[in-house]
C-alpha cells in the first residue's frame, strides 16, 4: 500500500506531535510530582498520585520556618547577588581587554580560563580550606563569595568576550578619533551596550551560585550559614528514618520556583547566552 | 566553542583601529600596556583563589596532614597514592573502594554522556522542525535544566521511592515490572537511577546546542540535495551530521567534563552509598568525614589528573578532525 503524499505529510506531522506532548510531559512531570507531593501529609503521602489530593500549605510553613530554609533562602540570595555583581566588575574589564586588545600573552591567558573552567572543584579543596581558614573566612558566606566569583570568572569572561567581539569596531575608533581613553570607553561606549549581553551572563553566574553544592557543604557548618542546596540535602525528620518528604518538596518548591520564572522571562536571553561562542567556535 | 579555533580566532581580533598612521603603533603599544592592567584583576583571582590552591593540594598530598591540624605536618612522599609495608599496600591507590569509584564514575559519565548526545540529538531535530506549539515544547524543556542539581536529586529520589515513588507505582501500572524495585539500595539499580536523573536534567544544554548548530546549517544545501535524490537519512548523514559535528564535540566536551567531577546528584540521590560513589565524592570523604588531608589531598591530584588527561584527548581529536569538517 503505497501512501499518497498527504498522508505521508499527516503521518510525519502526527509523529511530531507525539513526540512533542511526550518530551513536555516528560520535561514537567517531576516537578509536577514535587508540587503535588509539598501539598500532601500523612498517610496521602504514602500512595502514589497523580492529582493533587489536598492541600496542606503546612508543609511550607514548617520548611521556612521550622528547619531554617527561610534563612538559607537569604544567604543564598545574599551569596549569589555578591557572587554576580564582583564577577561582572572584574570579568568586563578582562573581556574588553580579551575580545578588543591584541597583547602578548593573549592566547595563553584565554587557554588558562577555559582549563579552569573544566576545573574539578575537588581538586582544590584542601588548599582552599587552608585558604579560607587563613582569611578567617571559614564557616562564613564570605568563604563562599570568594569561591564563587572566582570559579564563575572562566564562564563569564568567556561568554562576554564572545559578546564584545561582535561589537562593530567603528563605534571604538570614533570614540578613540575623540579622545576617548580605554576607561572612558569600556564604562561610557561599551557597557550601556552590553546591557542584554550582562543580564544574560549575570543571570547564569546567579544560577551557578544559586546550586553550588559542594564548597558550600564543606565550608559551612553552622545551620544558620547555610545556603539552600546544603539546607534541602540535609533537611531531617523527626527521626533518622523517616524523611519528611512533604517539607523535603515544600522547600525544593520554593527555591526552585524563582529560578524557573526567571529562566522562563529571560529564556531567549539565557539560550543565547548558554549557545554563545559555542556555535561560532 | 571549540578551543583551537576559538584561540585563533582571539588571536586575529579586531586590533588596535588605525586612528592616525604615525600614532597607530604608540595606541597598540600602549592599549596593549593597558590590557594587562585591564586582566589584572582576573589573574589575581585565578592565580589566588584556583592556582594557589591546587599547588596546595599537590603539597599536601604528599603530607600527613589532618584536616583540624592542617599546619602540622611532615613529608611521607608518595606513601598517600602507594606504600608498602611488610609487603601490605596502602595508600589511594590501594583502596579497592577508589578503583570502584574509577568505576563508578567512567561508567557513568560514559552511559550518562551517550545518552545525552543520542537524546539531545532527537530532541533538537524535533526542535528544528515547523509546527503549532514548538515554542511551549521549547519553554518546558527549559524546566529541568532550570531546576538546582539538589532538587533534581531528592526529586528523583522521591520518584524512585521503592514504596511509595510514582516511577515503581507506573512501571507496575503498565506491567513491565510485578513488584517494585529497590532503586535506590539496590546497587546495580542506583547507578542507573542516578544515570537517568542526570540525563533527564542536562538533555536540555545539549538539545539547545545542537538546535543552535543545526539552525546554522543553510537550508539550500537540503534543497540541492533533494533535487539530487538524496533521501532522508543521506541528509541527515553527508549534510546535517558534517556540519554540526563541531558544536557536537564541544558539548561533548562540556558534558564530559561536567560528568567526571560528579558529586552533588550522586551524593544526595544515593546517600553516597559505596555501590555509587564518585572520585570526587571519594577524595571529599577522605578529606572531610575522616580528616585525612593528605589522603584526601592524593585522590583530589588524581582527579585532576585524570579530567587533565581526558581533556588533553578532547583536545587532541578536536585537533585532528578540524581538517577533516574542512574539507566537507
Amino acid at each position: 500500500m503505497k501512501l499518497t503524499r498527504k498522508q505521508r505529510q499527516a503521518a510525519h506531522l502526527a509523529w511530531i506531535y507525539a513526540a512533542a506532548a511526550l518530551v513536555t510531559v516528560i520535561s514537567v512531570f517531576p516537578f509536577y510530582n514535587a508540587i503535588i507531593t509539598s501539598l500532601q501529609t500523612g498517610q496521602d503521602l504514602f500512595l502514589p498520585s497523580y492529582l493533587p489530593t489536598s492541600f496542606h500549605w503546612e508543609n511550607y510553613a514548617t520548611a521556612l520556618v521550622h528547619n531554617g530554609v527561610g534563612r538559607s533562602l537569604a544567604n543564598s540570595v545574599l551569596v549569589a547577588t555578591v557572587t554576580v555583581g564582583g564577577c561582572l566588575l572584574v570579568s568586563i574589564t578582562g573581556a574588553f581587554a580579551l575580545a578588543r586588545i591584541r597583547f602578548r600573552g593573549q592566547r595563553a591567558l584565554l587557554f588558562t580560563i577555559l582549563c579552569v573552567s573544566m576545573f574539578p572543584q575537588v581538586a582544590v579543596l584542601s588548599g582552599m580550606f587552608e585558604l579560607v581558614r587563613f582569611l578567617g573566612l571559614y564557616d562564613s558566606l564570605g568563604a563562599l563569595v570568594v569561591s564563587y566569583t572566582t570559579f564563575s570568572l572562566p564562564f563569564t569572561i568567556w561568554v562576554l568576550t564572545t559578546f564584545m567581539k561582535n561589537i562593530p569596531v567603528e563605534l571604538e575608533e570614533a570614540a578613540i578619533v575623540d579622545g576617548a581613553s580605554l576607561w572612558v570607553i569600556i564604562t561610557k561606549v561599551f557597557a550601556p551596550i552590553m546591557g542584554p549581553a550582562l543580564v544574560t551572563t549575570g543571570l547564569l553566574a546567579f544560577i551557578g551560585a544559586w546550586n553550588e553544592f559542594m564548597f558550600a557543604l564543606t565550608f559551612v557548618i553552622s545551620g544558620e550559614n547555610r545556603t539552600v542546596p546544603v539546607a534541602i540535602a540535609l533537611l531531617q525528620g523527626a527521626s533518622q528514618y523517616e524523611l519528611p518528604w512533604g517539607s523535603i518538596m515544600a522547600a525544593s518548591v520554593t527555591v526552585t520556583l524563582p529560578i524557573i520564572v526567571m529562566v522562563l522571562i529571560f529564556q531567549k536571553r539565557i539560550v543565547s547566552g548558554l549557545t554563545a561562542g559555542a556555535v561560532k567556535g | 566553542m571549540n578551543p583551537k579555533t576559538e584561540l585563533a580566532a582571539a588571536a586575529a581580533s579586531p586590533s588596535a583601529p588605525a586612528a592616525a598612521h604615525g600614532r597607530k603603533r604608540s595606541l597598540q603599544s600602549r592599549r596593549a600596556r593597558a590590557a594587562w592592567l585591564l586582566v589584572a584583576p582576573t589573574l589575581v583571582l585565578l592565580a589566588g583563589v584556583a592556582g594557589w590552591p591546587l599547588l596546595r593540594t599537590l603539597l599536601y598530598s604528599f603530607t600527613d596532614a589532618r584536616l583540624d591540624t592542617p599546619d602540622e605536618y611532615e613529608l611521607v612522599g608518595f606513601a598517600n597514592y602507594l606504600d608498602f609495608i611488610d609487603g601490605e599496600a596502602y595508600g589511594v591507590l590501594a583502596d579497592p573502594l577508589w578503583w570502584q569509584a574509577i568505576y563508578n564514575t567512567l561508567w557513568f559519565t560514559v552511559i550518562s554522556v551517550s545518552l545525552e548526545l543520542f537524546f539531545g540529538l532527537l530532541l533538537a531535530l524535533l526542535m528544528n522542525q515547523k509546527f503549532r506549539g514548538q515554542g511551549l515544547v521549547r519553554t518546558a524543556i527549559l524546566v529541568p535544566w532550570a531546576i538546582p542539581t539538589i532538587v533534581t536529586a531528592k526529586m528523583f529520589s522521591w520518584m524512585f521511592h521503592d514504596q511509595y515513588g510514582t516511577i515503581n507505582d507506573l512501571l507496575m501500572r503498565i506491567g513491565m515490572i510485578d513488584a517494585p524495585l529497590a532503586w535506590i539500595a539496590e546497587p546495580t539499580l542506583s547507578l542507573w537511577a542516578v544515570v537517568i536523573a542526570d540525563v533527564w536534567k542536562t538533555i536540555p544544554f545539549m538539545a539547545l546546542m545542537l538546535l543552535a548548530a543545526l539552525q546554522m546549517v543553510p537550508s539550500d544545501l537540503y534543497e540541492a540535495a533533494r533535487v539530487d535524490g538524496a533521501s532522508a537519512w543521506q541528509r541527515f548523514r553527508r549534510i546535517t551530521l558534517p556540519l554540526i559535528f563541531p558544536a557536537m564535540l564541544v558539548a561533548l566536551i562540556f558534558r564530559t567534563m561536567d560528568a567526571l567531577r560528579v558529586f552533588d546528584l550522586i551524593y544526595v540521590l544515593t546517600s553516597n552509598s559505596e555501590a555509587t560513589i564518585s572520585i570526587s565524592g571519594y577524595a571529599r570523604e577522605q578529606m572531610v568525614v575522616y580528616q585525612e588531608m593528605g589522603v584526601g589531598s592524593a585522590a583530589s591530584v588524581l582527579v585532576f589528573m585524570m579530567v587533565a588527561g581526558v581533556a588533553a584527548v578532547f583536545l587532541y581529536i578536536g585537533r585532528i578532525a578540524e581538517p577533516k569538517e574542512k574539507q566537507a
